[in-house]
């Protein structure tokens, strides 16, 4: 991976769902194309993955989710992240959507919707194609 | 090792006949090669282009195929399997409020269906009211939403409990759940002791797969017990815990990795009850198993054959079991969800008829059969229909129930029946040498064998070495289906207000007598004594809602979460 440091990335469960096998399965895939990867684990309310995020300076957050419980995480995450001036954190999304709710997604902001199906090589060249490092921050914060 | 299948001689035969044909095999594929270069099953598990009897050449037929009904079982429990009773069909249901679930379960019965199956909302299974925080947005969405005791009055209305038998997917809290049911039969004039169906309560697999998390896994195993004890003492019909691979297999692992670590849970659960004091035969013919059944058919039926041969064993040789109940193997079987296809999703339907095939040839005892539409969401109604009528259309049309475990014998299916025992016993020497699976669990053993086999297989589907039709084959765009289950996000509020109300007009010193009670039996040592059984009973009686039983068991036991490996 080109573009002077390597990029990071926070996976991230919001809600109450366990399904994590496509969390940890993508969680490999970025690590393996040579992302620096930080997995939290199952039942992260949207306060603590956007904390985790600044704390850990990520330059994208992937969240995953199957239980249509993304109604409200995923705005309260985008909402957070303007609260905390961290607008340029980008998010993705993978899981289980209705598609009538992926346009409106990405209105509020969610850079890319991944579906079922997806090549994990698919969504990781996608990442690198379309995140930029955030300069801006990993200066003040390193 | 008793007498052999076969006589020295016809093996001799065999065995240069066998070289002849492989000798044509291998000329025959210089001109036209294998398709692939290995054949394997969903497992990855290397199968041979033939079988012959030699590949069973060396076990004995009384030892490991024998009788259905009879030790070791491996041909099914009963004696008469689906001549005399069909296996129950049990769909999975929970969507939501109580009363929009109790009308699917109508709707099902009134179908056909022969069993219910209850699915709890996240909050639900993790412990939570509707009214908690962590709850936002979740509310009825993967399951019912239940925090009372008149939630569960709503969601089993107008169903007789004596006559149907009800399994309810729930585990860290089991124990609560299992009390409001007990407490709601009961107010409606029913005995606890003709009260018959399951509680899932398996704890361990929570930590392996499915991630339902609550509390550590020492005092999660002291609740379950204590619903094996209650259970054992006081509602003798019911399935206390459903030993789940299920999860451990939709988590990502291969069929022999789901085999060994349940059983070993099972292990686990039976050494805890002896622990507590229970005699093996007065619990152990209590304990029920689940199984899911993935697209591999022949792999499926091996592995449901060979589950019921080493429980069998286990419990004879391992626990000393004399009563042959406690040696059976009984499971409920669910096809695999992860098998199926957002693209092209009435392939899902074929996808799950093959894998209802396989649980009806492995010999199951109840079944729940995917809806085509649960890739994306709980089942409509009329998916969920299709659905039952695949069971229906298996067990009446197609003539698989006239003969009981009709593959035996299959040169394959025993090997393979014998290669699933092979492999899963050594996973379950390993467990032992870890010194059994909380240790196992705590040093992120099995999690971690899954965490493999799952990667393994989706970098097999992107190599194009395991094909999914609709996927990595024949590709398709996903569509939507014409009919689409969606739970309205205002039912969250109403649910809160309809708890909350409840809770102003409950008896107040009556609650916290009930609650006082449970506290000093949670602080107190496991025993019949402090078995929290009776306390939940009275509590939900009292007006406790889940939250607040749980809230107190993680204040008592403390709070496991998830360490997030991968």
């Amino acid at each position: 991976m080109e573009k002077g440091r390597k990029l990071r990335i926070l996976v991230a469960k919001p809600g109450l769902d366990g399904h994590d096998r496509g969390a940890r399965v993508i969680a490999r895939a970025f690590r393996d194309a040579g992302f620096e990867v930080v997995y939290t684990g199952c039942h992260q309310t949207p306060e603590q993955i956007v904390s985790t995020a600044i704390q850990e300076d990520v330059d994208i957050i992937g969240l995953s989710i199957l239980s249509g419980a993304h109604t409200y995480s995923f705005p309260r995450i985008m909402e957070l992240l303007k609260e905390s001036n961290a607008q340029d954190i980008s998010v993705i999304g993978g899981g289980i959507f209705p598609l009538e709710d992926i346009p409106k997604l990405k209105e509020i902001g969610i850079k890319e919707i991944f579906e079922p199906g997806a090549k994990l090589q698919d969504i990781t060249d996608w990442v690198v194609a379309n995140i930029q490092p955030r300069q801006a921050v990993a200066l003040t914060a390193r | 090792m008793g007498k052999k299948i076969l006589s020295e001689s016809a093996l001799e035969r065999m065995q240069t006949e066998y070289n002849e044909w492989l000798a044509e095999y291998k000329k025959a594929t210089q001109k036209m090669p294998e398709r692939l270069d290995r054949f394997s099953t969903v497992s990855d598990l290397e199968i041979k282009p033939l079988y012959t009897p030699q590949d069973i050449e060396n076990r004995d037929f009384f030892e490991n195929i024998g009788y259905p009904g009879f030790y070791p079982f491996t041909r099914g429990v009963q004696s008469t399997m689906y001549r005399a009773r069909l296996w129950t069909m049990r769909m999975f249901a929970g969507l939501g409020t109580s009363e929009d679930t109790n009308q699917r379960f109508h709707y099902l019965i009134n179908h056909g269906e022969t069993g219910l199956s209850t699915a709890f909302d996240f909050p639900t299974l993790m412990g939570y009211d509707t009214s908690s925080p962590l709850a936002r947005g979740e509310c009825g969405k993967c399951g019912v939403a239940i925090d009372t005791i008149e939630d569960m009055q709503r969601l089993f209305a107008n169903i007789n409990l004596e006559n149907v038998t009800t399994s309810m997917t729930i585990n860290p809290p089991a124990s609560i759940i299992w009390a409001m049911y007990i407490a709601n039969a009961e107010n409606e004039g029913y005995s606890r002791k003709k009260l018959g169906g399951t509680i899932q309560n398996d704890c361990l697999k929570e930590f392996i797969a499915q991630k339902t998390l609550m509390l550590p896994p020492e005092p999660s195993l002291r609740l379950v017990t204590d619903t094996v004890e209650f259970g054992t003492r006081e509602v003798p019909r019911w399935n206390t815990i459903s030993i789940s691979g299920y999860h451990i297999r939709e988590a990502g692992s291969t069929a022999v990795q789901e085999l060994a670590f349940t059983i070993y849970d099972g292990i686990t659960y039976v050494e805890e009850g002896i622990k507590r004091g229970l005699a093996v035969d007065d619990f152990a013919g209590r304990l029920s198993f689940f199984w899911n059944s993935h697209i591999d058919f022949f792999e499926e039926i091996a592995k449901m054959r060979a589950s019921r041969r080493i429980w069998a064993r286990l419990m004879k040789n391992r626990f000393k079991a004399k009563d042959p109940r406690s040696m059976l193997m009984r499971f409920h079987t669910q096809t695999a969800g992860c098998s199926l296809t957002a693209q092209e999703p009435y392939n899902n339907i074929i996808r799950t008829t093959t894998e209802g095939l396989a649980a009806i040839l492995g010999g199951t005892q109840s079944l729940h059969t995917n809806s085509l539409d649960e890739v994306y969401m709980i089942p409509s109604e009329e998916a969920v229909l299709i659905a039952l009528r695949t069971q229906q259309i298996l067990a009446d049309e197609t003539g698989v129930t006239n003969v009981i475990d009709p593959l035996a014998g299959s040169y394959f299916i025993e090997a393979l029946t014998d290669k699933m025992e092979e492999e899963a016993n050594e996973y379950i020497r390993k467990l032992d040498e870890l010194g059994g699976m909380v240790r196992a669990i705590e040093r992120d053993y099995p999690q971690m064998e899954i965490a493999d086999a799952a990667y393994h297989f989706q970098q097999q589907v992107e190599a194009g070495e395991k094909l999914i039709i609709g996927v990595n084959k024949y590709a398709s765009e996903r569509r939507e289906l014409e009919f689409v289950l969606k739970i309205d996000d205002t039912i969250e509020k109403m649910q809160v207000d309809r708890t909350n109300n409840f809770k102003e007009k409950r008896d107040k010193d009556r609650y916290r007598r009930a609650m006082d009670e449970l506290r000093r039996r949670c602080q107190g040592p496991p025993c019949w004594e402090n078995n929290v059984m009776p306390a939940l009973i009275e509590a939900v009686r009292a007006g406790a809602t889940e939250q607040e039983c749980c809230d107190l068991y993680r204040e008592v036991f403390g709070v496991y979460t998830d360490p997030g490996t991968f």
